[in-house]
């Protein structure tokens, strides 16, 4: 009656051998490795850079234990401490030898020791936060208001643009906040400028107003038109974050999205909250200019000759030289989008870039003048210029252009992104700040982990003295709920907080209620008289549906903490409710195999050592009636 | 081993009225001091800075006070924290000032006062961030009590829901009064464990209710409060060797787990104290005079045999 098919058997091997597997990373510790990652966004780590690294390692008689290539960073692990400061310089000599100009930011990190084949099958380490490691952690607010009426004023500025192209007469174009008011004569001229607007700016809703003798349009932008906008300028933002952070050196940020208007920035090990926000607040400008093409620009241009006076040298990612005038034509104020995209007509990628009306009327006069000339789009990052484009003007420009040639799709996109990264979409504000020390985060660790391991102790060590072998058995099955409960927070990476560790110490406090409540069930069954293997089997049946009722009200508990929590509430919940999921698997599945394994085979079985059944001395037990 | 060796159901109901008596006045006083004490709310709530400090020696609270107070700071708190060394320092929230400049200022008054002090934590919190936690907090509290009411009617009946429910918010009231008496901080993580008790102490009412309802399809002689009865003497041993191993985990927090974890572990400590009292005399209490019935919980015409192997036949322990 107590007995397993094989396949279930099969199965708990499956999973424990899955679990042990993926909790195994988390036993490796932690390596000291040189972090290589681009400082500047024209700059890509890819595989010339690592064969370049590996380089330099070689020639400086440096063993590194793993090299890897991720996420557009290089890491390599090494041994000891005293390697890592040796391989760091090393790195540091061949990939920047020009000090003040860094094009890489070669950065001293802890990485897992796990090996190779674990990291191959996706295998990794718990991250820890940031309480459990130290580092500072910020949230900051996307003033969308402010990017929303940044949007409208340039909405204005293309309105005002399209109606004197095409002869409208309006009486006057003003912005009221996020809404665009236009006045107008008389309703005919009205109804030919709304038609106008409709046509050319999709994202406009217009509702028209007689107002006094005038006509009043009063156009605002589409409420998901709106979104996209906000949504827009929050990625923006993260995009020019995550530049900007690259610079600070810290070996992994995290920087993410949190609901509509935030954008949570946490980095690990970095004790100088000052320097952090210099950076996350420093701006990096977009300028469009011409190129000087005479004879002496020429000359300078190859380095023969000095620059012309009015010029200045910038070079392009490929190290080309390109000579510059002074003179500014836009700056990335008046960028409004970039996207990537194809030709029509000839299929090659591209980038369309929209500005305001002001630029767009710049552009204009620039491009007219200056046909069949090249013009620099440069970008200034830590006071340092750099062109990352230099078309040649094919024909007038209006506020949409593009730029084409011989790109590539992955080059169109990168220089989108660029474009549209140059700078904040809208203003930020930080509205909090955390700072944890590092020896408080390692103290966090070792208080967190003392709670778990001697609560555990003590709890199995209760269990087997009070139920004998099936409190044994509990104490395996909690020892597995601990496991399951790593792997599964391993393989979802979630971050591990001090109250993701007490979570994980209540869950294993509460995942022993399963096996009480069976286990008194299977006592109780004794004492009325079951038969040994009945009073199992209806021990672990009977106390099933009382198990999920109670683990599921927790549960319900555990989700609504999901739902609404925020920082460490929500790392609490995650364990939470992970661990009420592997209970119920440890607790009756896993458990009933032991004992199914252990006294399932046996026909005639007379005891069970589940401790004392007491029974009353008069027969009949409880009071029955 | 066996602690339990209980010869006759222990009429836990009979002293029901006096228990609830007591209960009700706790609950009363939590309620009291809530409201003319209020809660401690922490950082995160209120929106304001927090410093946490560390010094190679004792650290003289009093002395720091006099440092801060200098810098002309309003509602300054100054208290140990976890050790002698370790000194927790809460400045509110000030208009116009950042709260980055606060801290700086502080800790560059306290270097001055004394320059073995390292700064080992800061936390600051915009004041719409707190706001906005406060109201995320009570509306995980409402959808708790919300999912577990409807969970419980769907699976027992309205009557359990109610008394599970009220027995429960009796626990966090509780909870909430001893923060509010003491003054103890009210932080995030507090809150959290405020919630997990709430689930947690559904439990016991759950187990209770379950052997009620086996218990009504059982013994079809007994009435209502020797059926109570029943069901809470032959799930009592369950009820406290489970409450005592949670206990012991959550002890071992109290114990070990540091000045952070110290009132998350003591909140839930209050929490199960109490959930092993109100699901045994509350909850079922409640569900007695509600007027639960044997009728309520079978629907459709009785059985004649019961089959104790009958799957539908409700849950046992």
């Amino acid at each position: 009656m107590n007995r397993y098919p094989a396949w279930k058997y099969a199965l708990i091997v499956v999973v424990l051998l899955i679990a042990a597997l993926y909790t195994l990373p988390n036993f490796f510790g932690e390596a000291p490795a040189v972090q290589v990652s681009s400082s500047k966004s024209t700059v890509k780590v890819d595989t010339t850079t690592l064969a370049r690294v590996e380089q330099a390692l070689k020639e400086a008689n440096i063993s590194a234990d793993g090299i890897t290539l991720e996420a557009g960073s290089i890491k390599a692990r090494f041994g000891d401490v005293d390697t890592q400061g040796k391989a760091k310089d090393a790195i540091q000599k061949a990939l920047t030898p020009d000090a003040a100009d860094p094009a890489y930011v070669v950065a001293l990190n802890l990485l897992s020791r796990s090996p190779a084949w674990l990291t191959s099958l996706n295998a990794n380490p718990m991250y820890l936060g940031l309480d459990l490691r130290g580092g500072v952690h910020f949230m900051l607010q996307v003033d969308m208001q402010a990017a929303l009426t940044k949007r409208a004023e340039s909405l204005a500025g293309d309105i005002r643009l399209s109606l004197r192209e095409k002869n409208i007469r309006h009486g006057g174009i003003a912005r009221n906040g996020q809404a665009i008011e236009i006045r107008f004569r008389d309703s005919a001229t009205l109804t030919s400028a709304k038609n106008l607007i409709q046509d050319q700016i999709p994202d406009l809703q217009m509702v028209e107003a007689p107002d006094g003798t005038e006509y009043k349009l009063t156009a605002t932008i589409k409420p998901e038109a709106a979104r996209r906008i906000q949504d827009q300028a929050l990625k923006q933002n993260m995009v020019t974050l995550h530049n900007r952070i690259n610079e600070l050196g810290v070996a992994e940020p995290v920087i993410q999205q949190q609901g509509i208007d935030r954008i949570v920035v946490q980095l690990p090990g970095v004790q100088d909250t000052a320097k952090a926000k210099d950076i996350l607040g420093r701006t990096a400008t977009l300028e469009m200019r011409l190129v000087e093409d005479s004879a002496e620009a020429r000359a300078a241009e190859s380095g023969s000759g000095p620059v012309p006076f009015g010029s200045e040298r910038f070079f392009e990612r490929n190290g080309q030289a390109v000579i510059v005038k002074k003179q500014v034509i836009l700056t990335g104020e008046n960028l409004t989008d970039a996207q990537p995209g194809f030709d029509s007509q000839n299929q090659q990628p591209k980038v369309d870039l929209t500005v305001d009306a002001k630029g767009g009327r710049i552009m204009r006069d620039t491009s007219r003048e200056n046909l069949k000339k090249r013009m620099a789009i440069l970008l200034f990052e830590k006071g340092k210029g750099e062109v990352l484009t230099a078309p040649v003007i094919q024909g007038e420009l209006g506020n949409r252009f593009q730029i084409s040639g011989s790109m590539s799709v992955n080059e169109a996109s990168d220089l989108a992104l660029l474009l549209r990264a140059g700078s904040l979409a809208a203003p930020m504000d930080i509205i909090e700040e955390r700072t944890i020390g590092p020896t408080l985060g390692a103290e966090n660790i070792t208080k967190g982990f003392h709670s778990v391991s001697w609560g555990f102790a003590v709890i199995v060590v209760f269990m087997a003295t009070y139920y004998m072998l099936f409190g044994l058995f509990s104490g395996i099955a909690l020892a597995v709920n601990l496991l399951l409960l790593v792997a599964v927070l391993s393989m979802l990476q979630a971050t591990l907080t001090l109250p993701g560790m007490a979570a994980m110490a209540l869950a294993l406090g509460m995942a022993i209620d399963s096996n009480v409540l069976i286990n008194e069930r299977i006592r109780e069954e004794l004492r009325n008289g079951a038969s040994p293997q009945a009073a199992i089997h209806a021990g672990y049946e009977r106390a099933w549906a009382t198990i999920l009722d109670s683990n599921i009200s927790t549960l319900i508990a555990g989700l609504a903490l999901l739902a609404f929590g925020s920082g460490p509430v929500r790392g609490f919940a995650v364990v939470h409710c992970i661990g009420i999921l592997t209970s119920m698997f440890s607790a009756v599945f896993f458990s009933r195999g032991l004992v199914n394994l252990w006294y399932g085979r046996q026909k005639k079985l007379k005891t069970v050592s589940i401790g004392t059944v007491w029974r009353p001395p008069s027969e009949g037990g409880l009071a029955k009636s | 081993m066996e602690f339990f060796k209980i010869r006759r159901d222990i009429p836990f109901m009979r002293h029901a009225l006096v228990f609830n008596i007591v209960s009700f006045v706790t609950f009363a006083l939590a309620v009291f001091f809530l409201f003319s004490r209020g809660l401690h709310l922490s950082v995160e709530f209120t929106g304001g800075t927090l410093m946490e400090v560390n010094y190679t020696q004792a650290a003289d609270v009093g002395k720091i006070r006099d440092t801060v107070a200098r810098l002309g700071l309003n509602d300054v708190q100054v208290q140990n924290f976890g050790t002698s060394r370790d000194v927790m320092i809460r400045l509110p929230a000030q208009k116009g000032v950042s709260t980055a400049q606060q801290s700086d200022t502080v800790m560059a008054a306290l270097k001055a006062a004394s320059p073995d002090v390292t700064l080992r934590r800061t936390e600051f919190v915009g004041p719409q961030v707190g706001e906005e936690l406060a109201q995320d907090g009570l509306k995980a509290l409402a959808m708790v009590v919300f999912g577990i009411m409807v969970y419980l009617a769907f699976r027992f009946e309205w009557k359990y829901a109610v008394a599970a429910i009220i027995a429960n918010l009796h626990d966090v009231i509780i909870i909430l009064g001893f923060f509010a008496f003491f003054q103890w901080e009210f932080s995030l993580a507090v809150l959290a464990a405020v919630l997990a008790v709430l689930g947690y102490s559904v439990n016991e009412s759950v187990v209770i209710f379950d052997r009620i309802r086996e218990n009504f399809r059982r013994y079809r002689k007994m009435n209502t409060e020797e059926i109570i009865n029943n069901a809470i003497t032959s799930t009592i041993s369950r009820t406290i060797i489970t409450h005592g191993s949670t206990q012991i985990m959550v002890l071992s927090m109290l114990l070990f787990g540091g000045p952070t974890l110290f009132y998350f572990a003591l909140a839930l400590t209050i929490g199960i104290l109490f959930g092993i009292y109100s699901s045994v005399f509350v909850a079922a209490a409640i569900a007695m005079w509600l007027g639960i019935k044997r009728e309520d919980l079978i629907k459709g015409p009785a059985k004649k045999d019961e089959d104790p192997n009958d799957p539908n036949a409700g849950a046992t322990v």
